[in-house]
């Protein structure tokens, strides 16, 4: 009993002392309520029917109905496909700035490698709309210098924005441009840190730079590895709706029609609030499951995950 | 040991021409855009400019300061940059210093409240519907407010101060009498310089190439930002020479608008992101000490 007095005692005065404290905090709480807290209070207009004069309260339970109308709709599929598709293929070229931060460390002519790092991660600095706007610019079936060249080779032009076969393969190999250079600087930091007396005794037993690459330089760095792709899988689902929304016109609507652009053209362009909602929480949920899961292989395989 | 020194060449040749062809391709696009800017663009569209500038001309960059909208745009970009890195910078500092400081009660739950923001969000249209109750809607608040800050900024600023500020200086400050706010103005600031503009720089970049907030929230054109005003100029006028038209701002030929449309185009894809590309190279330590920091694992 006194014990606690004592605690309530301390607590007060710890809270008078560094009162300035809670202050400094105060901005930053009251804006995460705002747009983050209550948004997820929000969220129960996935299972009501919104209407925005009675407000997110007011507004009647339908329980999971936007759910069904969704996952019976004809589109359902394609939209879990596309998403699905896009995402796993830009998965699929997590490696690539690991190969390029392992070659850059390679180099030994430094002044090549500062040039080399510094032009490559101009393009992360470009914006959505500009990296689109270049697309176009050089796609057009016309005028654009890709199928200028692809003429010069005796081919056909193709009008590549707007067929669907191509679209995947534009938004992924785009995003690879801007992001190749920027995605090796934390693999060049863990290459920073392999313990050069490995590779002087490598070398003693004759290894080549290439077993010493493999042996040595990509095992110091695979728990980075292991913590950065689970964060990719975490954003699973949710990278690059901006850009996607920005290259999707009707014709190559077939596969750039994503979870993510149908949700801001169902609630914000055509009003159906409580409907998008409940698209946008399906997927979200997707994301948690995977990011779970992941993690939890994570840490079985190896002793390397997020929590 | 040299037995293997001739594949060891090979491989540091190969290797040399590996990340050779890598930047040259990376670098390819950008000198294109830069050629083609102030090249005539028959050339252009004909495809006769490949590499270099062929047929100098400034026509497109002069176009571009002539039009007003971009004008317009390019204010509205600056001036949201601005106040919305002074916001961030306002709401992130203190609550990072607070947060980094170990006489703070309840620190897992200040940092578990914020932590879940990572992982659980509202979505979309809830956050569209709070943004729209505020009354934010077509006000210069809907882009500078709404993702002012984020979970990682935060951490990351308090991992700096962490490491930084040393519990000796805090403590012997104390004794003496300041007070948090004496202290983090007097000392705690001027020690975090490096970390003030790391975090400014990657806020400033995010807000100078957003579009979908202004796109989302913004009706009224006299507050579009730049982003927006470039999306009308090289997306949206898809195979048209409409907005070319209007951006010349006057009675010309098919063949006229067609050639002015592409003359403008990649100079006003060098009017925005100049500023960026030009600046970063000076600042690269900063923003490569940002990506690092963030990486830190808790």
């Amino acid at each position: 009993m006194e014990q606690r007095v004592n605690n309530g005692y301390k607590i007060k005065k710890s809270f008078i002392r560094n009162w300035q404290l809670y202050l400094f905090l105060l901005p930053v709480v009251t804006y995460f309520i705002i747009f983050h807290y209550i948004p997820m209070y929000g969220v129960q207009i996935a299972f009501k029917d919104f209407f925005y004069n009675l407000g997110i309260m007011g507004s009647p339970w339908v329980g999971f109905e936007h759910f069904e109308r969704f996952f019976n709709s004809y589109y359902f599929w394609r939209l879990l496909k596309n998403t699905i598709i896009l995402n796993a293929y830009g998965l699929l070229l997590f490696p690539l700035p690991i190969i390029f931060a392992l070659a850059l460390n390679e180099l030994r002519n430094g002044s090549f490698k500062k040039w080399s790092q510094t032009l490559t991660y101009a393009p992360h600095f470009i914006s959505v709309v500009v990296v689109v706007g270049m697309l176009v610019a050089f796609l057009d079936p016309n005028t654009g210098i890709v199928n200028h060249a692809l003429r010069a080779l005796g081919m056909e032009p193709v009008s590549f924005l707007t067929s669907p076969e191509w679209f995947r393969h534009i938004y992924v190999w785009s995003g690879q441009w801007q992001s190749l250079g920027w995605g090796t600087i934390i693999y060049l930091a863990a290459l920073a840190g392999v313990n050069p007396e490995l590779h002087e005794a490598a070398k003693v037993d004759g290894a080549t730079r290439f077993q010493r690459i493999l042996h040595i330089n990509i095992p110091t760095i695979m728990p980075t590895i292991i913590i950065l792709f689970i964060l990719n899988i975490g954003n699973f689902m949710q990278i690059g709706f901006e850009k996607v929304l920005l290259m999707q016109n009707n014709l190559n609507a077939e596969t750039s029609d994503i979870i993510q652009t149908f949700v801001y053209e169902t609630g914000l362009l055509e009003g159906q609030y409580s409907f998008a909602a409940a698209i946008g929480l399906f997927e979200s949920m997707i994301n948690i499951v995977l990011l779970i899961t992941v993690n939890q292989i994570a840490r079985k395989v190896s002793e390397n995950s997020l929590w | 040991m040299s037995r293997f020194s001739l594949s060891d060449r090979a491989f540091e040749r190969i290797n040399f021409f590996f990340v050779l062809i890598i930047t040259i391709i990376i670098l390819y696009p950008l000198i294109f855009v830069i050629s083609a800017s102030i090249s005539d663009p028959q050339a252009v569209n004909s495809g006769k400019m490949w590499l270099w500038p062929v047929d100098i001309t400034f026509d497109g960059f002069v176009r571009v300061f002539q039009n007003k909208a971009i004008w317009v745009g390019y204010r509205n970009t600056i001036i949201y940059t601005i106040i919305g890195v002074c916001f961030h910078l306002f709401m992130l500092l203190p609550a990072a210093y607070a947060l980094s400081r170990k006489e703070l009660m309840a620190k897992k739950f200040f940092l578990w409240f914020i932590l879940i923001t990572m992982l659980f969000n509202g979505g979309l249209i809830p956050t569209y519907l709070v943004v729209k109750s505020l009354g934010m809607v077509d006000t210069m608040w809907a882009i500078v407010i709404p993702g002012a800050i984020g979970a990682w900024s935060l951490l990351v600023a308090r991992t700096f101060f962490q490491q930084t500020i040393p519990d000796q200086l805090v403590e012997a400050s104390k004794i003496d009498g300041a007070s948090d706010f004496y202290l983090f103005i007097k000392v705690v600031l001027p020690l975090s310089l490096p970390i003030i503009a790391v975090m400014a720089l990657f806020h400033a970049v995010a807000l100078w190439n957003q579009y979908f907030n202004a796109l989302i929230y913004l009706s009224n054109e006299n507050l579009y930002p730049l982003q927006l005003i470039l999306r009308q100029i090289l997306i949206l006028n898809e195979v048209s020479a409409s907005s070319a038209a209007s951006l010349a701002g006057g009675a010309q030929s098919f063949a006229e608008q067609v050639k002015t449309a592409s003359l403008v185009k990649y100079a006003v894809i060098i009017v925005s992101a100049l500023p960026l590309l030009i600046v970063y190279p000076f600042l690269q330590r900063f923003f490569v000490k940002g990506v690092l920091i963030g990486s830190v694992k808790e």
